[in-house]
């Protein structure tokens, strides 16, 4: 959905935000309640004079209610405030890029490109001090070199040396060149050899994210029958992202495979998207129906639906992201999504709706399962794994949304009991009125 | 005979270098070169002073460190480790484990000759 036709759901909040109701407002901008209702669900377009007096009784700016930014980059440029220590003023983030739009973006493109060269500065710091193919090669070297300077020290030294001492020594410096020679040539080519996988983005799991991305997470050739080895192959990945992208297209093949695509979309329609009901009607386990849901095609109607996988300690393994929902893979993700909460519940699927924090207060229904993964074996401890389906932008029902949010350094709950730290100064409640 | 330094060294041309300038001076070097075994044949001897590499095949020498240290018969052995890790954290594991003397390769003659004399005479 564009950020145009999202303009309803912007002035719902800043209606909300103001504790304005439905009725007090239509009236005064000369319109029914049941019309403004529609506006606000985005079932009708807004502009020109109505759009204007909205705006002035919301007491926000036109461009606000009719452009309005995208929650991710809001929330790229928040965290790049809290990124670096400054006097950036927070509270007014949304302004600045409702105004300044082209700024907006540049700031979070920003934001991601620091975070991708902090990754490739830690994998590269981690390869000098960890790994130990370099250390092997370094050692070699020197120790050639060692061996060498020894033994033209003693050739050249004060002391007499009869032609026996003389020749091994010169045949130790002939020996010990020839393997520095070796030895230097290794090193040349293992410090040469990474530089294509270091040109991939950020962390592995981001560059298999980043081609997943490009079809939707959906991959037509799977789906069809295709090997995954020939997808790996045209996937074009190196390293540690080859590999993390052979196994996530191995599962989705295996899951392909034991639910074809024509007849789950037909299931998932027929049971208005609930895993729980899939999974029963077509008999299959709740982590294949929910994985296979985030593979749906984006382009046959489906809604929106993301997914979250992450182990026992809470590190994020996958991420499909959807609009308005995404998680940080650095810096902490706020504990009380479903995600986490599962972890202590294996087996057990929560079903919860839950709210990020005003002005855009996005709700979200959450489906999340954690299951022992890998062959069972006998008094060992279980390797868990927990992943969460995400509908954006559910029907309203009555039930209590649970409040969660991003991280909490740009989240405004004040006096939420998961808080790990304070959030930057200008997130809150209040700040964001 | 002079006093026994025994080198714990794999790289064979170490090895012959450094027995030789030891034993011109004087000193008699017993050579080992397998990181597994370096205690029996440390406790066979025993030597007078040992000069211990890092990176050994079977065993580091840090490992075999700490059993120097921890025996009666070896804990005030002087004991120079030698590496072609010159890291601080290095230096420093080594210092805490009890080692008397820290040099990194590639080292001169002469220091590896004056380091033995000043720790043979402390």
């Amino acid at each position: 959905m564009s950020s145009q036709s999202l303009a309803g759901s912007r002035i719902r909040e800043k209606r909300l935000d103001r504790g304005l109701r439905q009725a007090a407002v239509a009236e005064t901008v000369g319109i029914s309640p049941s019309y403004l209702n529609l506006i606000e669900h985005n079932r009708r377009r807004i502009g020109g004079k109505l759009l204007a007096d909205l705006a002035r009784v919301l007491e926000v700016d036109t461009a606000l209610l009719a452009d309005g930014v995208d929650s991710e980059t809001l929330d790229q440029m928040r965290g790049a405030a809290a990124a670096i220590t400054s006097t950036a003023e927070v509270e007014r983030t949304e302004e600045l890029a409702a105004r300044y739009p082209g700024w907006g973006a540049l700031i979070a493109a920003q934001a991601r490109k620091i975070t991708a060269l902090e990754e490739k500065s830690r994998v590269l710091t981690d390869r000098i001090a960890y790994d130990p193919q370099l250390a092997g090669s370094l050692h070699e070297v020197i120790s050639a070199v060692s061996a060498i300077r020894s033994s033209a020290s003693i050739l050249v030294g004060p002391e007499d040396l009869d032609q026996d001492w003389q020749r091994r020594f010169h045949q130790n410096i002939y020996n010990d060149s020839l393997r520095l020679a070796d030895s230097s040539e290794a090193l040349i080519a293992y410090l040469e050899a990474p530089e294509a996988v270091l040109e991939q983005s950020g962390s592995p799991f981001e560059a298999v994210e980043s081609y997943l991305d490009q079809s939707g997470f959906h991959i037509a050739a799977l789906e069809d029958g295709a090997d995954p080895a020939t997808v790996l192959r045209d996937a074009d990945l190196l390293g540690a992202a080859e590999i993390v992208l052979s196994r996530i297209l191995h599962c989705y093949a295996a899951d392909a495979a034991a639910l074809p695509l024509a007849a789950f979309e037909k299931a998932s329609r027929k049971h208005h998207y609930d895993p729980a009901s899939i999974a029963q009607s077509l008999g299959v386990s709740l982590a294949m129906v929910m994985r296979r849901m985030a593979q749906l095609p984006p382009d046959q109607g489906h809604p929106p639906m993301g997914l979250v996988i992450c182990d026992a300690a809470g590190a994020l393994s996958f991420i499909k992201s959807v609009p308005g929902f995404t998680m940080p893979r650095s810096g902490g993700a706020c504990p009380l999504w479903p995600l986490f909460g599962a972890l202590s519940r294996p087996h057990q699927p929560i079903r919860l709706e839950v709210e990020m924090p005003a002005p855009n207060a996005t709700r979200f229904l959450c489906f999340a399962l954690a299951e022992p993964i890998g062959p069972a074996a006998f008094d060992a401890p279980p390797a868990l794994q927990s992943m969460m389906l995400v509908l954006p932008d559910p029907p309203e029902t009555a039930n209590v949304l649970r409040p969660v949010g991003l991280s909490c350094r740009i989240c405004p709950r004040a006096d939420c009991p998961s808080r790990r730290e304070p959030a930057l100064e200008g997130i809150t409640l209040q700040a964001e009125l | 005979m002079g006093k026994r330094v025994l080198l714990i060294e794999d790289e064979p041309n170490i090895i012959e270098a450094i027995s030789f300038i030891l034993s011109r001076d004087g000193w008699t070097v017993h050579t080992h070169e397998d990181g597994t075994s370096a205690m029996d044949k440390v406790l066979a001897l025993p030597p007078d002073m040992i000069i211990l590499d890092v990176m050994l095949p079977g065993r580091s020498g840090f490992d075999i460190l700490r059993d120097l240290r921890d025996n009666d018969v070896t804990r005030q052995t002087p004991v120079m480790m030698l590496t072609a890790r010159g890291q601080d954290k290095d230096r420093e594991l080594a210092m805490r484990l009890g080692a008397s003397l820290f040099m990194t390769k590639p080292f001169s003659n002469s220091e590896v000759r004056d380091h033995v004399r000043n720790l043979m005479e402390a």
